[in-house]
């Protein structure tokens, strides 16, 4: 299966289609439990990742928390 | 009608078409609210100052200590020990004395934060903490008040400009904040000091034409900036039905503080 993933080609071994979730896993994403996932261009929401899936040519963006600063502590 | 001195100083502005005499006129009439006089703060106060931004409040109740200086510009060495807000407001009258800076020397709090962000047309965030950064997206979309995000981290920024009802907000990305201590800040991560000059500068940018009604605002797209890279991209963030603040069933319907959001070092200064 072949993603866009950030904006990247990425060829996803096996399947035909898998869940956000294992998608997650194959990637090795970081921080999966924070990261925001959208999909063709729709914010998903944390609790669809089991059950959504993705397939052939779809575009997926991991996004995720940032902060800055941390003052002066 | 601009004097003669105003004309000098702002000739480089006057010079575009986009902006001309009446586009500075508007500026000099812009009042925008700067939260967080720290490192994306400090590029976008100096640069609306000069630009001739006619009202610049800033909100911060941090006093400037040695580890700021690396990136937040706007303070010097001798200001060690002094107000962020005080520094700040010196430093932006000297390049301008013509403009208003109006210091509020607090943290903006769920009960503080409406009264502030009244009286101004745009509002940047630069804080450095998530439950700033939600409350200031709630407070500014509850309001119908255009605002820049901006986040940073080590060589990593993004920044997003949020034109409530119109495009997507914080919320619809991020629907809640990270639990508390959850990402790191800058000084457990780190921080390369030029990257928020870059995305305070970009935040600078997008007052600037909100004021002047020209251009393109950075809506429904978050840029994403890689320093080391040395790579912008482009996100296209559509607004999120399900978002809990601005979708077609919003849950949160009036300000609250995320406490939980807070580091433990941000509760130590509260």
């Amino acid at each position: 299966m072949n993603l866009i993933v950030n904006g990247q080609k990425a060829a996803i071994a096996g399947k035909g289609s898998l869940s956000v979730s294992e998608l997650l896993d194959e990637l090795n994403v970081a921080d999966p439990l924070y990261v925001t996932v959208e999909l063709n261009g729709d914010i998903l929401d944390r609790k669809e990742f089991g059950h959504l899936s993705v397939s052939d040519g779809d575009r997926v963006e991991f996004l995720y928390f940032m902060g800055g600063g941390g003052g002066s502590c | 009608m601009l004097t003669n001195e105003q004309i000098e100083r702002y000739q480089r502005h006057i010079a575009l078409k986009e902006v001309g005499g009446k586009g500075q006129q508007k500026l000099l009439d812009g009042r925008v609210l700067i939260i967080g006089a720290g490192g994306l703060g400090a590029p976008a106060a100096l640069y609306l100052a000069a630009a001739g931004v006619g009202t610049i409040g800033l909100a911060d109740a941090d006093n400037v200590d040695l580890t700021n200086l690396q990136r937040q510009v706007i303070h010097f060495t001798p200001d060690i020990g002094r107000p962020k807000v005080a520094s700040a407001k010196e430093k932006m009258e000297a390049i301008n004395p013509e403009i208003m800076v109006n210091a509020y020397q607090t943290w903006v709090h769920s009960g503080n934060i409406g009264g502030i962000i009244e009286g101004y047309d745009f509002v940047i965030d630069g804080t450095d903490n998530f439950a700033a950064k939600f409350l200031i997206n709630d407070a500014c979309v509850l309001a119908g008040k255009p605002y820049s995000h901006a986040g940073i981290l080590r060589f990593d920024g993004q920044t997003i400009t949020v034109k409530p009802g119109e495009s997507a907000c914080y919320r619809c990305i991020f629907p809640e904040p990270p639990p508390q201590d959850a990402i790191p800040t800058c000084s457990q991560a780190g921080v390369i000091g030029v990257l928020p000059g870059v995305l305070g500068v970009i935040q600078a940018t997008e007052a600037i034409k909100f004021l002047l009604g020209k251009g393109q605002l950075l809506t429904g797209r978050l840029l994403i900036y890689n320093a080391l890279q040395m790579r912008f991209k482009e996100v296209r963030i559509n607004r999120n039905p399900k978002c809990p603040l601005c979708g077609e069933a919003p849950s949160i319907r009036e300000l609250r503080d995320e406490w939980g959001a807070m580091n433990q070092c941000d509760l130590e200064k509260k």
